[in-house]
């Protein structure tokens, strides 16, 4: 894309340093901004509809009006825990270009009223860690950090913190009770972080890419920003493709264009001679697609008509010659070593849907497994404090609906696999004496 | 030393909830300084860490991460000195450490070698790789070799996090160069890293499937 806002200039060499950032224009918006009130730059953010890109799709200008007003002490908090199996895109952002991060925290916190913010990095971006860690004390040297920034009487502390390993801390309120140093148990929902979030205190929480962006539409203009994307997606997007594609890597798109385009056009398709079988359209927890839905027009709503969701631009192609009953086990085994267990139903709904798909690869499941795995994952979506849960349950769920046959074929062909070991343990024909162990430890053996 | 943490199947985050207390024994309380020995160097880095935010219970992970840095692990000494120089008991901060990953709760290698087994790398032979390079550390205590869950860096898939530093698209065969690499100090596989990758190239994007993935999946 020519016109790109969010990687404008990001193979720029040093563009991570004040210097060269300055030198291409940055912290001009921050000026503009710190000229505006607080109401001013809210209406702005109001103005260009733009929608959290963490997952969720929320409009930020409307998460900051939240905020209550008065001179309690805010928080901002930037979510950089980016955990999405298959995103990568604030990874790229804040190794790159961290001010353009820290531009638009200072600003959205300028909207905010907050005095106070945090970004909250996954333990394992040490890399990216650093080079932020030393893009904050360059910003807070000269200036655009601290007591009265620009002269003007905005003040904004800001301290990055590091994780340390948990999915669930990109939760938003386990996030807040990961900065608070407790364990990340997301929290119950309401009150909502606006009202009581960190240190019980109203608190703005946005993903790096939406906080990356709010520069951008400083600079154009809220209604200007607005133009760009589709009507109810406005601006543009980064994209992770990953997976069986040509050219894996983040892309930035206008919201709107058709899948297809991404994944045929940007990241070359599947390697020559496959197929693609499914692909997930926003991260291992939205409901998979199938080759049919590639016209789908990749934004917010389009893709919650498909049946899936945005979630955080994150695409993954899988081509035809991985099994289902493979992916389903993967995408099981990770939110089950991620779940807090906190909740009951997603605590023991992944473990079950773990055991369950193994029994189905081991050849013990019989066809009615199937309906009972469904069943497992309706009764998880909604009923836990937090969506960790509905992350597994959805994409389970869509696999079991969109590729029945193939579950049914591998439960049966790992079924046949099973009796022929049992035939073969007793010369010919089945035996009522022969142990439970014994065929398994066959069975094993022959697979 | 304390056994490693019975873990059941599922609620993995919950670990040490079928731990028993010892009802005879009364709570470990917040260590008293005067008895408690804390090298000065990680009592500053915890002080300072206490220092940036407006409560001081924000800085366990930081802390713990410095103390584990000077020990290892979280071995019950570290959490004790921790716990003197933030004032909480180690039982709270028992309870930090044994949620999050990165914190280590029984002893392990120096270098830590985390091979990412998430969707995008595994389509892209992760379990090959992760299973070579178990293989090729061996016993070496040097190494805790040890599956994770997606790293954030799906389009050099599939890779590994040495020591922090992000390297892929790994071949098996670059594995004994890994482990030489990181035993000997030297920067790990320079040219694979992923600080050097450009992102608007798309020439940087484009790659072949690893060699062990295609035959893997029969393309």
């Amino acid at each position: 894309m020519s016109d790109a806002l969010l990687f404008k200039d990001i193979d720029e060499p040093e563009l991570n340093t004040l210097a060269v950032y300055e030198a291409r224009g940055g912290y001009s918006a921050l000026r503009k901004a710190l000229e505006l009130t607080p109401a001013q730059v809210l209406e702005q953010l109001e103005a260009s509809g733009l929608r959290g890109r963490g997952g969720a799709g929320f409009q930020m200008g409307k998460k900051v009006s939240f905020l209550p007003q008065g001179s309690m002490e805010k928080y901002l908090v930037c979510n950089a825990d980016e955990s999405e199996p298959g995103t990568f895109k604030d990874r790229e952002l804040m190794q790159k270009n961290p001010h353009l991060l820290i531009e638009g925290i200072v600003i959205a916190a300028h909207a905010a009223c907050a005095e106070r913010s945090f970004v909250y990095i996954r333990g394992e971006y040490v890399h990216q860690a650093d080079i932020l860690d030393g893009a904050i004390a360059e910003a807070r040297e000269a200036g655009y950090l601290g007591e009265r920034i620009l002269g003007s009487d905005t003040t904004l502390s800001l301290v990055l913190h590091r994780g340390a390993g948990a999915y669930i801390c990109g939760e938003e309120t386990g996030l807040l009770d990961s900065l608070e140093g407790k364990r990340g148990n997301p929290r119950l929902k309401p009150p909502f972080p606006a009202n009581q979030g960190l240190y019980q205190g109203p608190t703005l929480i946005n993903n790096v890419e939406t906080l990356s962006t709010v520069p951008a539409i400083l600079q154009m203009g809220g209604e200007q920003y607005a133009k760009l994307g589709v009507q109810s997606s406005t601006g543009t997007k980064l994209v992770s493709i990953s997976g069986h594609v040509q050219r894996p890597g983040n892309y930035e798109i206008e919201l709107g264009v058709p899948s297809r385009e991404i994944i045929y056009g940007l990241a070359g398709g599947p390697p020559e001679g496959s197929e693609i079988k499914c692909w997930f359209p926003g991260g291992s927890s939205s409901p998979v697609l199938t080759p049919d839905d590639l016209d789908v027009p990749y934004d917010f709503d389009s893709l919650a008509k498909a049946g899936s969701m945005l979630g955080s631009g994150a695409i993954i192609v899988v081509d035809e010659h991985t099994p289902i009953v493979e992916l389903a086990l993967k995408v099981a085994k990770f939110y089950r070593h991620e779940s807090c267990g906190k909740c009951t139903p997603c605590r023991e709904g992944t473990n079950w849907t773990v055991k369950m798909l193994e029994r189905i690869d081991n050849g013990e499941a019989t066809p009615m497994d199937l309906d009972i795995m469904a069943s497992v994952q309706d009764h998880i979506i909604g009923n836990c404090l937090c969506v960790l849960g509905d992350a597994m349950a959805m994409p389970i769920g869509s696999m079991i609906a969109k590729f029945r046959d193939e579950f049914e074929a591998h439960i049966e062909a790992a079924r046949a696999r099973g009796e022929l070991a049992l035939a073969g343990a007793n010369g010919g024909g089945p035996h009522p004496g022969v142990s439970y162990e014994s065929a398994q430890a066959l069975g094993e053996e022959l697979r | 030393m304390t056994p490693p943490t019975p873990r059941l199947g599922g609620a993995e985050r919950a670990s040490g909830w079928d731990r028993p207390a010892d009802p005879t024994k009364d709570p470990a309380l917040i260590p008293d300084p005067a008895t408690t020995d804390v090298p000065a160097e990680l009592r500053e880095q915890i002080e300072a860490a206490m220092a940036r935010y407006p409560e001081r219970h924000s800085a366990a992970i930081p802390a713990l991460h410095a103390a584990q840095e000077m020990h290892g692990w979280c071995s019950p000494e570290a959490i004790e000195q921790v716990a003197c120089v933030m004032r909480v008991t180690p039982a709270y901060l028992d309870s930090v450490a044994s949620f999050y990953d990165m914190l280590e709760t029984s002893p392990v290698g120096r270098h830590s070698v985390y091979v990412c087994t998430n969707i995008s790398c595994s389509l892209r032979g992760a379990d090959a790789l992760l299973t070579a390079v178990s293989e090729a550390a061996g016993e070496d205590p040097e190494f805790n070799v040890r599956a994770f869950e997606c790293l954030g860096a799906c389009d050099i898939a599939p890779m590994a996090s040495v020591d922090g530093v992000y390297v892929g698209p790994l071949e098996l065969a670059d594995v004994p160069r890994l482990l030489e690499d990181t035993r000997a100090g030297r920067p790990v596989l320079p040219e694979k890293q992923l600080a050097t990758r450009l992102v608007a190239d798309p020439k940087a994007n484009s790659q072949e499937f690893p060699a062990h993935a295609v035959e893997e999946g029969g393309r």
